[in-house]
């Protein structure tokens, strides 16, 4: 397979064996009573790093954040930031910040007092925070809302000034608890842009929690999907989506159609994987399956194309069956196909030309077909 | 909905009032009597808020029960913060059910047995009745009053402030004072404006635990009415109706500005 790496600068240094990780988890575990919050958890983190903590409610991924941030301790194991042990060392000795997913702002001060908080803590002189303050409001552009408190700010406004308060004191690092969960989801993409040109510009670490996948991906260098208080996978925007690792990131990120199959024969990279269903499959990402073991072919719609008429393409792997659904979404339209065996297939494609040369209609006879390196082959 | 005056809604509503108010309104009407027999009407006078004023009995008395007001409204008030603050916070220490439970109980014991008891506590440990016996006495049942005033209000409280405090670099005493403090600060006041008129009003467990030379309004009224009404007493009680009321409806007039400020406010700021 072909090497998927970062599409965003030539940042990757966690492929460099030389670097030294900056934020250590090793082995973690997090218990409440009986519950296992987080479970023998090891993962690294960079400096200026963009980190995502991706999972559903309940996976353990905020729990990681406020162990971070020193609200809560590890049952076991240790957390390293630049080096130094963080156990025993209480929230308000710890050089990270945290932007709360409340925004935590205090109602009783205004927009600048509440930004001026942690710099109050730090003996700051009077002068310089004032001219940090000043800073902070131009940086998140609410100049003229400095005298105002909180209640008198709409939901964007009060997720800036959060932002302002936790990157005010330059923390080391910047935990972002679903940061933009409360916004509405024009203001959301929006702010996403401005999250990522702002942790360039500071070059701070940021360590993100949210179950929002699409904003992982936006955002991140590196996404970790969590489970159960487990690392299902570590990588990046695109390794997440176009390798995953498991059945379960492959159905946790974007949408996937999955066959389950035997491998029928392999050599090198490449395998033949026949289902239960007859149909046979070409695959190129073949992985570490061997031959003879039980495995699933994943591979996401947008690379199946649907056709009325059969590919001439020889190399496709090409199955004939019935237009199910259809959903148009404006830039796109999903097809949901039935084959002989009943498995409904979603195939999306893009629409480039405002009327389709090939219109597909409900249950018409369609053709699918994906190149052989389209999809994956899934063991676990 | 018919929001019009029927006959039948006018009716309750005089009826219902009239039971709520009438004998007080009796009580305003003969403290400004002129006759000195409390049923008899003799025409308009103020004359009673005059010599009022110049009875040192009930001017002693009234004094006294300020002092003790405030004095045991505000300690009341610490402590009813403190065990609110425990019972909302700590809430899986050893016999947290059975501390609750007994911080609430005076809530609804009967005032003689909290009186007789505290009677008899002091006399054992040979604690002089007077002013000292009737503020303690009084901090002990106003607290728990307090502590569900501010236990309500700790209910409500988003604890990630203060982990945003700390998160900042407080210290957890400093995040107290600058942060959950000033927060809770109006059902801090509302408990301890409760706790005052309680003490202001109370007259059995004051009877039971005072003694000579602090004798509070409540005591002093209620003695002096045994000897019979005069419209001294009732223009005393007019004036504390007065006090009550004037404080009850600026409470609430400032209430009203701020929730309507804060209205307007947040409308203005979901207009951008």
């Amino acid at each position: 397979m072909k090497s998927l790496g970062s599409i965003r600068r030539s940042f990757a240094p966690w492929s460099d064996p030389a670097a030294k990780p900056y934020i250590v988890f090793e082995n973690v575990t997090k218990r409440f009573g009986d519950f296992t919050a987080v479970n023998d958890l090891s993962l690294s983190i960079f400096e200026r790093e963009f980190f995502a903590l991706l999972g559903a409610s309940g996976c353990g991924k905020s729990t990681l954040l406020r162990m971070l941030a020193g609200f809560d301790e590890p049952t076991s194991g240790r957390i390293l930031l630049d080096g130094q042990d963080l156990r025993g060392i209480p929230p308000y000795k710890r050089p990270v910040n945290m932007m709360f997913q409340s925004y935590a702002l205090f109602p009783h001060m205004t927009v600048e007092n509440n930004i001026a908080f942690g710099l109050k803590q730090e003996g700051m002189a009077k002068a310089d925070i004032e001219k940090r303050v000043a800073d902070m409001l131009k940086l998140v552009k609410l100049e003229q809302f400095a005298k105002r408190k909180p209640h008198q700010l709409s939901g964007g406004q009060r997720q800036r000034v959060a932002l302002a308060r936790s990157v005010a004191k330059r923390p080391k690092v910047l935990l972002l608890d679903e940061p933009l969960g409360a916004l509405d989801k024009k203001l959301r993409e929006e702010t996403q842009f401005e999250l990522m040109d702002l942790q360039q510009e500071l070059g701070l670490t940021f360590v993100v929690v949210t179950h929002d996948q699409e904003e992982a991906m936006t955002m991140a260098d590196r996404i970790a999907i969590l489970d159960k208080g487990e690392v299902m996978q570590v990588a990046t925007p695109t390794e997440v989506y176009e390798a995953p690792a498991s059945r379960f990131v492959a159905g946790f990120v974007g949408n996937v159609n999955m066959f389950e199959g035997k491998v029928a024969s392999r050599d090198a990279g490449s395998a033949r994987i026949s289902g239960g269903n007859g149909l046979t499959i070409k695959t190129e990402n073949a992985g570490d399956a061997s031959a003879g073991s039980d495995v699933v072919f994943a591979i996401r719609p947008e690379k199946i194309k649907v056709s009325s008429k059969k590919p001439a393409d020889a190399e496709a792997n090409v199955a004939e069956g019935e237009i199910y659904d259809i959903a148009y979404l404006g830039d796109m339209t999903v097809y949901h196909v039935r084959l002989a065996d009943g498995q409904v297939v979603k195939a999306s494609s893009l629409n480039a030309v405002r009327i389709s040369e090939d219109p597909l209609s409900w249950n018409d006879r369609a053709w699918i077909s994906f190149r052989p390196d389209a999809g994956v082959v899934l063991t676990r | 909905m018919n929001s019009s005056w029927s006959r039948f809604n006018i009716t309750s509503i005089v009826l219902g009032f009239a039971f709520l108010y009438l004998p007080i309104v009796l009580l305003v009407v003969f403290s400004f009597n002129e006759s000195k027999l409390v049923t008899v009407w003799g025409g308009f006078s103020t004359k009673w808020y005059g010599t009022l004023f110049q009875n040192k009995g009930l001017m002693d008395a009234a004094w006294v029960t300020a002092r003790v007001g405030v004095i045991s409204a505000t300690v009341a008030t610490v402590l009813g913060t403190l065990a609110a603050l425990t019972l909302t916070r700590y809430t899986r220490f050893r016999g947290r059910v059975l501390f609750s439970g007994m911080v609430f109980a005076p809530l609804v014991m009967p005032e003689v047995i909290t009186g007789l008891s505290l009677l008899l506590l002091f006399v054992a440990v040979g604690l002089d009745r007077g002013f000292l016996t009737v503020t303690l006495a009084h901090i002990t049942f106003s607290m728990c009053f307090v502590a569900v005033v501010v236990q309500s209000r700790l209910l409500t409280f988003d604890r990630s402030l203060e982990e945003a405090a700390m998160d900042l670099g407080a210290p957890p005493v400093k995040t107290f004072f600058q942060i959950t403090l000033p927060v809770i600060l109006p059902a801090i006041v509302s408990g301890w404006m409760l706790a005052f008129t309680l003490s202001l009003d109370d007259l059995v467990i004051a009877s039971f635990t005072s003694g000579p030379g602090a004798t509070t309004l409540p005591m002093k009224i209620y003695s002096q009415v045994r000897l019979g009404v005069t419209p001294e007493i009732n223009a005393a009680c007019t004036i504390l109706i007065a006090v009550v009321a004037v404080g009850v409806i600026a409470a609430s007039v400032v209430n009203k500005r701020r929730e309507v400020q804060r209205l307007r406010d947040e409308q203005a700021a979901q207009r951008g």
